[in-house]
């Protein structure tokens, strides 16, 4: 009468996808022990991977509650505009980073309102604002790259940050916080919960008085947020804002939710899956480029390893 | 059929059922819900294998061979067809599309119509309707329509004994009338046609031989012209079993919930319409009727779940204005659904999760969860109602039935909820459970709730309920005592079936609720 049998079946659950990280960083760092194992790389690898992990959170509680969002990548790009050209324009950098982020929470806004209150379903609507937002970017942006002063804001993705102390970029950091905040709101929230037992049963969540629409969007909005977090680092990364960055990125943020663990189905996914999943494909597109594997095999590797980890998922679970 | 055996766990579903059907016969299988009707035909079309008994089945020689279906497939190919009450038919595709739906004649992979044109107008002509075209789309026919089309899908597999589900319980009179022409027409080409029906007066019209089941047994078989509705009611509600219901006197306390005149706007044909209904505190309020009839609208539409076109609920006491769930949770009403797996419980979650769903608020603060308090509510209601567990977080989908029932209900409990509506509370549970289940309702009653209770088993109703009101095709009739009910008067309301003197109890009733009042 143990009750730490289904914890202990979540870290299980989780040790699949680290199995995977391990397995590919034990592959590369024998093949390329120098170039791969050194310090400098790793910091490349961690600032790579905060874009992909920053959207991957947000993914997480829309796939969680049983939807999705193929938004995120033009998000990116959207608000990595909107900042470029409100710090152009002079705007202290906080009140630029936050209307970039509320950029990003309104199109999750929108993407809530028409699943919820228009009941289309979450591919298409968000497919449409997939569109829109990148359209709106090119158009904010004048189809150009929109070049900005970046004081202060680059050095959240550097990897040699001020001051030393910090070791990493403070992006970095910010992802690893966030990523504890949004693992803890899922798991010990009434909000999370409820997101869980949505994406579970939606009839079931709908009977127990929890109301399914307010839920939806706020998971959206959660989503649409933390994409224009990820712009703003994306901005700070490049230091400058570009509408046609982050094309396709919502495909690798999903696939680092499925590899971690999340099921297009609803009800299962986590944070900490999510993150080790987008860490996955970092290192894998690093280590590739190292051993001087071509981009096309490395397309090839990504797309057989998420077949894998979902037929992996499958067994383990038809297993239990 | 000889002496059919069927259990599931602990429970006997068949127990030696005997069924002869004749080529060239329309015959009638009737027993109340949970007779094992549906069981039998599942045995029958392969869906189930039945742990005991012979079945056998004429060959296209007309001889009696052993018949064993191992999947449903399998009957199909022996020419045993079923058709369900929930028309199976792709609707974005044309008549002649689904009749030849998995046997389409085709030559390197390309589907040669003309050949199968000659088969689906055969087949449309054999029920005496050419009047369909085989080219239109499913979608823009009429659900009766549709049902002729699922018999001329039958009928181009070769199927020669076809087995129809409750086939009038969505269709109009008119199209009842036009469904039996066509199962004649089918009896005189010599097809053995199995009707399952609740409604007497159709079947005794239609077939033309009966079994009845009564207890996952055969009771009585025999000519329909013989028999009268009175004798098929009997048969059907004769009890062999007396059960042990916890009802003693409660006292009736205020009024918790009044409906005004009630009428859903759900899908059609079910619409429920309901009149001025009054439950007080401390009353268990039954309503009976046919699966179908409209009593899981009704109760979904005052929960606030189904749209209400007219009509009012009242919760006395309300403190959230609004219609949907959630205000209802808030105002103290709690709902149990019927349908357990796809809506009662989150089967992927845990117990604890499930039991404490509907009520976060004790457990948490500032929208942040105590886990510790959320268990130990849990297992409180846990051990209250005895839910056989291996562990409060496994998911509730590794639970027996009844178990389940148990999370369900210790939901409401949890919830505290003041007025409660149970759909079929002890639907597909073991009679262990079942009575622990009658158990709590009767507490939760005698400490003040309000109770309005759907159930198929009209014993149950009558053991457990101060008031009755049954429902037959969307209109719940008005509620009377439990003791100015017999078995036999509500199966004949729900059915629909007019009996002799029907007319003079309900008048009686109403004088006795009036004197009550």
């Amino acid at each position: 009468m143990s009750d730490h049998a289904p914890r202990l079946r979540r870290a299980l659950a989780l040790m699949g996808p680290f199995l995977g990280l391990l397995l590919v960083f034990g592959l590369f760092a024998a093949l390329e022990p120098n170039r791969f194992l050194s310090i400098y790389n790793f910091k490349t690898i961690a600032t790579q991977t905060v874009i992909v992990g920053l959207g991957a959170m947000g993914m997480t509680f829309v796939i969680v509650s049983g939807g999705i969002d193929l938004s995120v990548g033009s998000v990116i790009a959207l608000c990595s505009v909107v900042i470029a050209l409100l710090l152009d324009q002079g705007m202290a950098a906080p009140w630029a980073v936050g209307a970039a982020l509320l950029a990003g929470a309104l199109v999750g806004w929108v993407n809530g309102v028409l699943i919820t209150r228009i009941s289309i379903v979450p591919f298409i609507a968000t497919l449409g604002t997939m569109g829109i937002a990148r359209g709106l970017a090119k158009y904010l942006a004048g189809e150009q790259k929109v070049d900005a002063p970046a004081e202060g804001i680059a050095g959240w993705m550097a990897k040699s940050p001020e001051p030393t102390w910090l070791m990493v970029a403070p992006g970095i950091w910010l992802m690893m916080g966030l990523a504890l905040l949004l693992a803890a709101t899922l798991r010990r929230t009434v909000f999370g919960t409820h997101t869980i037992a949505i994406g579970s049963n939606e009839a079931t969540a709908r009977l127990c008085g929890v109301r399914v629409a307010r839920v939806k969007i706020s998971v959206y909005v959660l989503c649409g947020l933390l994409a224009g977090l990820a712009g703003v680092m994306q901005f700070a990364r490049l230091t400058v804002g570009d509408p046609t960055t982050a094309l396709g990125k919502e495909l690798d943020v999903i696939a680092a939710v499925v590899i971690g663990g999340g099921s297009l189905s609803g009800g299962s996914g986590s944070i900490a899956g999510s993150i080790v999943g987008a860490f996955f494909m970092s290192i894998l597109a690093n280590g590739c480029t190292l051993v001087g594997v071509p981009n096309y095999v490395q397309e090839i590797l990504i797309g057989t390893i998420i077949v894998v980890a979902v037929a992996f998922d499958r067994f383990r679970s038809a297993s239990d | 059929m000889r002496g059919v055996r069927k259990r599931f766990g602990a429970v006997r579903a068949l127990d030696g059922v005997d069924l002869e059907v004749r080529a060239g016969e329309v015959h009638a299988l009737i027993g109340e819900n949970g007779a094992g009707k549906s069981t039998l035909m599942k045995v029958l079309s392969g869906a189930h294998r039945a742990d005991d008994g012979a079945l056998e089945l004429a060959d296209s020689q007309r001889r009696l061979r052993p018949y064993r279906p191992r999947s449903p497939r399998d009957a199909r190919g022996a020419g045993v067809a079923m058709i369900y009450q929930e028309l199976t038919l792709a609707p974005h595709l044309s008549v002649q599309a689904n009749i030849m739906l998995g046997r389409e004649s085709a030559r390197f992979g390309v589907r040669l119509d003309r050949q199968d044109a000659e088969m689906v107008t055969k087949a449309l002509e054999r029920i005496g309707h050419s009047d369909i075209h085989r080219h239109r789309l499913v979608s823009t026919l009429s659900s009766a329509e549709q049902q002729l089309v699922e018999i001329a899908r039958a009928l181009a597999s070769d199927a020669r004994i076809i087995v129809l589900d409750e086939p009038t319980s969505s269709l109009s009179l008119s199209d009842v009338a036009r469904l039996s022409e066509v199962l004649h027409r089918l009896r005189d080409d010599g097809v053995a046609l199995i009707y399952i029906s609740h409604f007497l007066e159709q079947v005794k019209d239609v077939a033309d031989r009966y079994t009845v089941l009564r207890d996952g047994t055969t009771v009585r078989t025999g000519e329909m012209a013989s028999a009268t509705l009175d004798d098929l009611i009997e048969a059907m509600a004769g009890r062999t079993v007396e059960q042990a219901f916890p009802h003693r006197e409660r006292a009736r306390g205020s009024v918790a919930l009044e409906l005004e005149p009630l009428a859903t706007t759900s899908r059609d044909p079910s619409v429920a319409r309901a009149p001025k209904l009054v439950i007080r505190r401390g009353e268990v309020l039954g309503i009976a009727g046919l699966v179908g009839s409209g009593r899981t609208e009704l109760l979904r539409s005052i929960f606030g779940l189904a749209a209400v076109r007219s009509g009012k609920v009242t919760v006395v006491g309300a403190r959230e204005v609004g219609v949907s769930p959630y205000a209802r949770i808030r105002n103290g009403m709690g709902f149990l659904s019927e349908d357990r797996k796809n809506e009662g419980l989150a089967a992927s979650m845990s117990i604890a999760e499930n039991l404490t769903l509907s009520r976060l608020k004790p457990h948490a603060r500032r929208g942040w969860l105590s886990v510790a308090s959320r268990d130990a509510a849990t297992r409180r209601f846990a051990d209250a109602l005895s839910i056989r567990r291996r562990d409060i977080r496994q998911p509730v989908s590794t639970l027996s039935g009844g178990n389940q029932q148990k999370v369900a209900i210790a939901r409401l409990l949890h919830q505290e909820a003041d007025v409660l509506l149970l759909d079929e509370p002890t639907r597909g549970i073991d009679v262990r459970s079942k009575m622990e289940v009658y158990e709590w309702i009767d507490r939760l009653a005698r400490d003040g709730k309000a109770i309005l209770m759907v159930s198929s088993y009209s014993p149950e109703l009558l053991g457990m309920c101060d008031r009755i009101a049954v429902m037959c095709r969307g209109d719940l009739g008005p509620a009377r005592p439990a003791s100015a009910w017999t078995e036999e008067e509500i199966l004949a309301a729900a059915s629909g079936a007019e009996r002799n003197g029907g007319q003079r109890s309900d008048a009686q009733a109403k004088r006795h609720e009036e004197t009550i009042r």
